[in-house]
């Protein structure tokens, strides 16, 4: 299998911080991905460089087989992306946000239209197809913004915090929709704070202070830490003064 | 092109979907535009006369009465006291006072020559300077008319004195005054125009750079940067239907300013929105402009509320650009109000045509090229 | 300490009891935390900050330096279908007016308008044929003086320009019907040099109190509203008088900075007069900024969201107080129906006072009515106010 996402040295300085500094790694096609660290760990920065939203100081990644630098529009066309803020528009309707998408990313009317009714069948939101998505539940948002971050069928799906805020249940359908993607080979970024969901990702990468300071399967990673579980790995990393100089993955 | 298609329905979607934007669009402008237009004048109202006489002749009394006739001063009050018109001038009552010193009536049958003492209450300099030139003109017009003996107190100064003024049959330049375009000196026909120059760049420098902000503040610009829209698509969807609509905001104008305010429309009315047309181009790049710079859409609000004060200001919208100095001069040549100011008051009130106007036309094509150049780079480099 | 509830349950006297002294210092205490936190807001938001603090020294600029009504240079045509040596001498005197230049001497009219229309003359000057014959004969001669009238004011002003060179002219020649001159001796009070930043300077004051007392209050009490830590701070142990204090003391410093820093300007640079009582001006200032703090709670307190808030700010507050106040545009020019509108802008009652104060030096003697309207109308608002916050979150 190839890799999904290569990343060789990507660095990032703001003035004289080092957001991101200096990391290494690949994701092969298929992979869930769990994207770990603290807030202001760099992980947000890390994401935007990947999906072109902000250029590396240095070093280089690429996406789905494009160079995020030189071939940002290769990227742009095989990604898809959902924010830790919800970004689907709240004074359009269900409808109308899935068309506008489906337009953007070149879909043909009918493609939009099948892909639309497949969609809304399986969010189970016939009635609220003509809704403004302000009115709609958060995990409803969230479900129909990951939805239709896949409407056009993206090599991989960046997600960024996309349980924020939602109900245990939603969450756990909202992992069920990601299990599903992957399965049809789709590769999935994903980064959280909830550290339950990241035992479901296939690997995790922990960020500290804009390094990866530990990364493989969840077993492996607290085996390492010989902790009893991810949350106290988190702890161990991320506690002030007591980051051991750590070798990458 | 398809991709255009699909965000230019998603923006006229969500702007008719805003009830206060569509208030703002439609409703506003109409308010706006009664409002400002009468508000927006510095057309000198009559002004009140302290008459303080202490002559108490004739000639005295026509003094006045010749002030009151012109319908430029008004009689409000009077008294033999210099000090309870300066009170009554302290307390806004009146807006002049006029001193006619006891023996004006003598020296003007002894000398030919009498002086009368006008005092203004000078706040508003501008308009006491007017008031100034129109004082003067009546009392030099009353001595002509006095000199020619053609006037009743002529006989009462023949009468009270023994040295009769010599009435020479020395011939006089007859001055015909003619106003052209307006006639009638109505301020509102002037202020109109320029008036809907503010209008429609409220609507595109404002909401430009609100809708932009907005999209920041919600997330959805970073939604719509990590698709594979291109840049000039996504500016273009922006700046279209605000285009439009600024477009519409200055056809419902016109009609309110044709309708409401008689405004004379002589030139060509395609001239105004070819005109239009081009001026846009710079007042929505530079909201574009704003809108990289800012963060939330109460700093787009502040920014642009400062920025169009100093360009209106420095217009020539109220007051004229050939009276400012130098510097402020040669700022109102790149400023692109200035140049639609001038432009639609000539097209309008003058009946310009395109060859008179096409150096405003020329300079709004450069300013907007520039602008709306330096605002896409701008974007560019802030969502890179 | 009990947590207050007040705002909820409408209770008016708690609202504005103090509580005992210990309390009372100790809230202080609390409140000082929450002025510096507001402060900080203030002092984070550069954007707004600089503009803040420029715009109003911009303007000081702006109305000191560059507009003016005053025109001097008049761009005269001349029609003169048969030159004589009285047009000539006329033209010449046109010609070394320093306010006139002469842009176009033709013997027909049909050059005037495209010079009008292109804006490249403001006025005509058309001699009558057999003009100088007639001077000599006596019989009136006879001279036509088109003005470009699109802009009335300008055009009236030149228009007695030119008449006085053509007065001049008569008098010269001794050609004056003019055997009686009656002298008018003009004294411009308050204001003598006829400056337009002396006028503009008084409402200048109004326009920074208004922009950052009620407009400010109004968008940031919304946007805490919009975010949800008003409620937080509604729920801790804080009156509702000192969150209204602690959002109101750093905008009322801020402003109160402003104007010193525009007075300063204005009477360093431009030399605009300060006639009356300081003490007076500054207490007329934070009563006409409590009025506008009053009116920015209400309008936050109205209003659901951020953009309705500004909005609310800019058409009940920017508007009436900029435009029908007589800040810039004379009130005694607008129509009749408008005028009545006038008296809601509490701008329009400042203003009279600062003017009255700054330029004609009067005191309370003169300017009572318009602090007594004031003060009405804070008490009023500030009533609104409150009765309306605590509605809302009931």
């Amino acid at each position: 299998m190839s890799s999904a996402i290569e990343v060789r040295g990507l660095t990032r300085r703001f003035g004289d911080f080092t957001a991101v500094d200096s990391i290494t790694f690949d994701i092969q096609a298929g992979e869930v991905f769990g994207f770990l660290g603290a807030n202001g760990a760099g992980k947000t920065t890390a994401i935007k460089m990947l999906i072109g939203l902000l250029a590396p100081t240095s070093g280089n990644a690429s996406v789905a087989g494009f160079d995020v630098v030189r071939n940002a529009d290769e990227v742009r066309r095989h990604i898809g992306y959902m924010s830790q803020r919800f970004s689907l528009y709240e004074d359009l309707t269900v409808r109308e946000n899935i068309t506008l998408y489906g337009g953007i990313y070149g879909l043909t009317d009918a493609e939009i239209r099948d892909r639309a009714t497949a969609l809304i069948r399986e969010l189970q939101l016939d009635d609220a197809i003509d809704a403004r998505v302000a009115s709609l539940p958060l995990g409803w948002k969230q479900k129909l913004a990951f939805s239709v971050a896949m409407l056009h069928r993206p090599t991989v799906v960046f997600l960024d915090e996309p349980t924020g805020g939602v109900d245990p249940i939603t969450r756990r359908q909202f992992w069920e929709m990601i299990y599903g993607e992957a399965e049809r080979g789709t590769t999935v970024f994903v980064t959280t704070h909830y550290l339950d969901e990241a035992e479901y990702c296939d690997r995790i990468s922990i960020m500290v202070d804009g390094r990866i300071a530990a990364m493989g399967t969840p077993g492996e990673v607290k085996q390492k830490f010989s902790a009893e579980s991810l949350d106290e790995v988190f702890v161990q990393l991320v506690r002030p003064g007591s980051t051991p100089t750590l070798q990458h993955g | 092109m398809r991709v255009l298609r699909f965000l230019l329905r998603k923006e006229f979607l969500q702007i008719f979907r805003d009830r206060t934007i569509v208030g703002m669009l439609f409703v506003m402008p109409v308010i706006q535009l009664l409002i400002l237009a009468n508000a927006v004048t510095f057309q000198v109202t009559s002004a009140r006369m302290y008459v303080v006489d202490e002559d108490h002749s004739p000639v005295s009394r026509g003094v006045v009465s010749r002030l009151a006739a012109s319908g430029r001063f008004v009689r409000s009050e009077a008294s033999p006291s210099t000090a309870r018109g300066d009170s009554a001038m302290l307390d806004r009552r009146v807006d002049m006072i006029v001193v006619i010193p006891e023996g004006f009536a003598r020296d003007i049958v002894a000398v030919h020559r009498g002086s009368v003492q006008l005092i203004f209450n000078a706040e508003d300099g501008a308009a006491a300077g007017v008031m100034q030139s129109y004082a003067s003109a009546i009392l030099a017009r009353y001595g002509t008319e006095l000199g020619a003996g053609t006037l009743p107190v002529q006989s009462a100064i023949m009468s009270s004195g023994t040295n009769p003024v010599p009435t020479r049959g020395a011939a006089v330049i007859e001055v015909r005054r003619r106003g052209w375009y307006n006639p009638n000196l109505d301020y509102r026909a002037y202020m109109v125009p320029g008036i809907l120059v503010v209008l429609v760049t409220m609507i595109g420098t404002l909401l430009t750079a609100m809708n932009i902000v907005r999209e920041k503040e919600a997330g959805t610009l970073d939604q719509l940067n990590v698709t594979p829209i291109k840049r000039s698509t996504f500016i273009a969807a922006k700046l279209i239907p605000l285009w439009t609509i600024a477009m519409a905001d200055l056809a419902i104008g016109l009609v309110v300013a044709r309708l409401v305010f008689h405004v004379p429309m002589r030139g060509s009315l395609l001239l105004v929105f070819f005109a239009a047309t081009i001026y846009l181009i710079g007042a929505l790049g530079i909201g574009l402009w704003i809108s990289t710079v800012v963060e939330t859409q109460q700093q787009a609000m502040f920014v642009t509320f400062a920025l169009l004060m100093v360009y209106l200001l420095m217009s020539g919208l109220f007051t004229p650009v050939r009276g400012m100095p130098m510097w402020a001069q040669w700022s109102a040549e790149i400023n692109p109000i200035a140049h639609f100011v001038a432009l639609m008051r000539s097209v309008l009130l003058k009946g310009s045509g395109l060859r008179d106007v096409a150096g405003h036309l020329a300079a709004l094509g450069a300013i907007g090229a520039a602008a709306l150049g330096i605002a896409v780079r701008q974007y560019h480099k802030s969502s890179a | 300490m009990k947590f207050s509830y007040s705002w909820c349950a409408p209770d008016r006297r708690r609202l504005f009891s103090m509580g005992n002294p210990q309390q009372l210092w100790r809230r202080n205490s609390a409140v000082r935390a929450f002025i510096v936190k507001e402060m900080r807001h203030i002092l984070r938001d550069r954007q707004t900050l600089t503009i803040l603090l420029l715009l109003p020294l911009a303007m000081v600029v702006l109305f000191g330096f560059a507009l003016r009504n005053d025109i001097t240079d008049v761009r005269v045509a001349i029609v003169d279908p048969a030159p004589d040596p009285a047009t000539i001498a006329l033209r010449d005197r046109f010609a070394g007016n320093p306010r006139f230049s002469i842009v176009a001497i033709s013997p027909t009219n049909v050059g005037v308008e495209p010079l009008f229309r292109r804006g490249d003359a403001d006025m005509a000057l058309e001699f009558r044929s057999g003009f100088g014959e007639s001077l000599a004969r006596g019989t009136p001669a006879r001279l036509l003086l088109i003005g470009d009238a699109s802009d009335p004011n300008t055009a009236s002003m030149m228009a007695a320009y030119a008449g006085a060179v053509i007065a001049g002219y008569q008098s010269a020649i001794g050609a004056t019907g003019q055997s009686i001159q009656i002298v008018p001796q003009f004294r411009m009070k308050y204001n003598p040099t006829l400056e337009s930043v002396n006028l503009f300077v008084p409402g200048l004051i109004a326009l920074v109190l208004t922009l950052i007392t009620a407009l400010m209050t109004a968008i940031s009490l919304s946007r805490e509203k919009e975010r949800g830590t008003l409620e937080i701070l509604l729920v801790s142990p804080l009156r509702p008088w000192q969150i209204i204090l602690g959002k109101v003391l750093p905008y009322l410093l801020l402003a109160f900075g402003n104007v010193v820093t525009a007075l300063l300007a204005a009477w360093a640079v431009f030399h605009v007069p300060f006639r009356g009582s300081l003490i007076l001006l500054l207490v007329s200032s934070v009563l006409y900024s409590m009025v506008g703090l009053a009116l920015g709670v209400l309008i936050a307190a109205l209003t659901s969201s951020q953009r309705a808030a500004m909005l609310g700010a800019l058409v009940g507050t920017m508007l009436p107080n900029t435009l029908l106040s007589g800040m810039i545009f004379p009130i005694a020019s607008l129509p009749g129906w408008l005028r009545p509108i006038t008296y809601l802008a509490p701008a329009r009652w400042f203003i009279v006072i600062a003017r009255g104060i700054m330029l004609r030096g009067v005191g309370v003697a003169y300017l009572w009515r318009e602090l007594v309207v004031l003060t009405v109308m804070l008490v009023l608002l500030f009533g609104a106010a409150v009765r309306s916050f605590n509605a809302r979150l009931a």
